[in-house]
């Protein structure tokens, strides 16, 4: 929830667009198809360019600062790429979701089934912490079950598709895959969970009172071009905004990569250490950053021989519960409530991190 | 006088918004009376779950993100 609403362009009535008009559409499309390529080229030439530029610089191979900066000059260009194209698609995808239309996807969802559903479109449909509590009421007064809600607010947040991308590039699919799957896993369970407890009469009181009132919104029919158009905006909007967030983190990174002794780094978050997962649990919770920060740092961590349950485990407490998204919970929902959805999500991500400690030697 | 709500609860997104339909009404010369919605059960019963949402003469016609000036010119057409 720590993007705001990337769906400029996708929302919007695109009544200027005609279907017939396909040479506009194969224009879009070649365009798109020529960036890739370029994408693709520049890309390959990171490594090459980042030694080069390294080699120009009056430093000692070798030595802590010459690592340090081999680290930035790599790994900045790396990553903001990355994140233009991971933002880009991901624009692309959600120009299909909309917050109404999820909702009424969800509406009269039994729980089982609506958990799942809810966590999987939690990932894909596009809200901003500042729509967390108009999308909360809407849901909960359209007839979505609180669990089902739940399972859609934990993994909004929880399952960033920013994340996922960089991971996926930085760290393999495996354990891109393995975030996405145990992500999910979480805001399901966790969502049954408090479903469970039957604590609807935690909500504020005025909450329960709400009705919603349906809307049809204009003509939503996109074309392809209005969707790469979605994407577009969600690069100039997501990635402007985060950029100066990702520098921070390379820059975080590349000092912890090249001046903190690995020895250190592998006994406070190595696998041996059991006590290191709660201990990033406890430490991420309060912390608030961007995913697009935090993940370079998780990137210089594990080089370092830090355990990646532990980092994992830092990385989602970071990103999945923050103290302004709890604030602006506590508008719908009692300190009661909040105390059991942090209770249970930090259960979660707990349990997630010894996982990944067995999983990944 | 067309009368238009933006719905949201007081974000900078909602406060763009606003600004840009008032922006958009002069560059065409429109009356507009704009009224900002902040309460959370009020933007609920217009039925939209992502903000800012704009309203124009009783009917919904933009949820979440903010809008595009073309959009806004149509919507006030």
């Amino acid at each position: 929830m720590t993007e705001c609403c990337s769906k400029t362009a996708a929302e919007s009535n695109p009544a200027e667009s005609n279907p017939t008009a396909s040479p506009r559409t194969a224009a879009w499309l070649a365009a798109t198809l020529a960036a890739l390529v370029a994408w693709g080229l520049a890309y390959a030439f990171l490594q090459p360019a980042a030694d080069w530029a390294t080699g120009l610089l009056p430093l000692e191979p070798g030595s802590h600062l010459a690592e340090a900066v081999a680290f930035f000059l790599y790994d900045t260009p790396k990553v903001l790429m990355l994140l233009v194209l991971v933002v880009f698609a991901m624009g692309v995808v959600r120009s299909f979701f909309s917050a109404e239309r999820t909702r009424a996807l969800l509406a009269g969802r039994h729980e089982g089934l609506g958990n799942v559903a809810a966590a999987c479109l939690g990932i894909v449909t596009p809200f901003c912490s500042c729509s967390a509590v108009p999308l909360f009421i809407g849901f909960v007064s359209a007839g979505v079950p609180l669990s089902v809600t739940f399972s859609f607010l934990i993994a909004a947040p929880m399952v960033n598709e920013i994340a996922l991308g960089l991971l996926w590039a930085l760290l393999g699919w495996q354990v891109a895959l393995a975030y996405l799957g145990f992500g999910l896993l979480i805001a399901i369970v966790a969502g049954w969970v408090i479903g469970r407890l039957h604590l609807e009469g935690w909500l504020q009181d005025w909450v329960r009172n709400v009705r919603a009132g349906a809307v049809e919104l204009p003509d939503q029919r996109l074309t392809i071009v209005d969707r790469l158009k979605a994407g577009l905006d969600a690069v100039a909007d997501i990635v402007g905004k985060v950029w100066k967030w990702v520098i921070a983190g390379i820059a975080a990174g590349a000092l912890i990569h090249g001046y903190v002794p690995a020895e250190l780094l592998a006994s406070i978050m190595g696998r041996e250490a059991w006590w290191s997962v709660p201990a990033a649990v406890v430490v991420g919770i309060p912390m608030y950053s961007n995913a697009a920060g935090i993940i370079p740092v998780v990137e210089a961590l594990l080089g370092k021989g830090a355990a990646l349950g532990t980092v994992l485990a830092f990385m989602m407490s970071v990103i999945a519960l923050s103290a302004p998204e709890l604030i602006i919970l506590h508008k719908v929902l009692t300190g009661r409530l909040i105390a059991v959805f942090v209770g249970v999500v930090g259960l979660g991500i707990l349990a997630v991190g010894f996982l990944f400690n067995a999983l990944f030697a | 006088m067309k009368d238009i709500k933006v719905l949201g609860p007081g974000c900078k997104r909602c406060q763009t918004t606003a600004e840009m339909v008032q922006a958009e009404a002069d560059r065409l010369g429109v009356a507009v009376e704009i009224e900002k919605v902040t309460d959370y059960a009020a933007i609920a019963g217009y039925g939209i779950a992502a903000t800012p949402g704009i309203v124009i003469d009783g009917k919904v016609v933009h949820a979440g993100g903010l809008p595009k000036a073309e959009d806004i010119a149509k919507w006030l057409a």
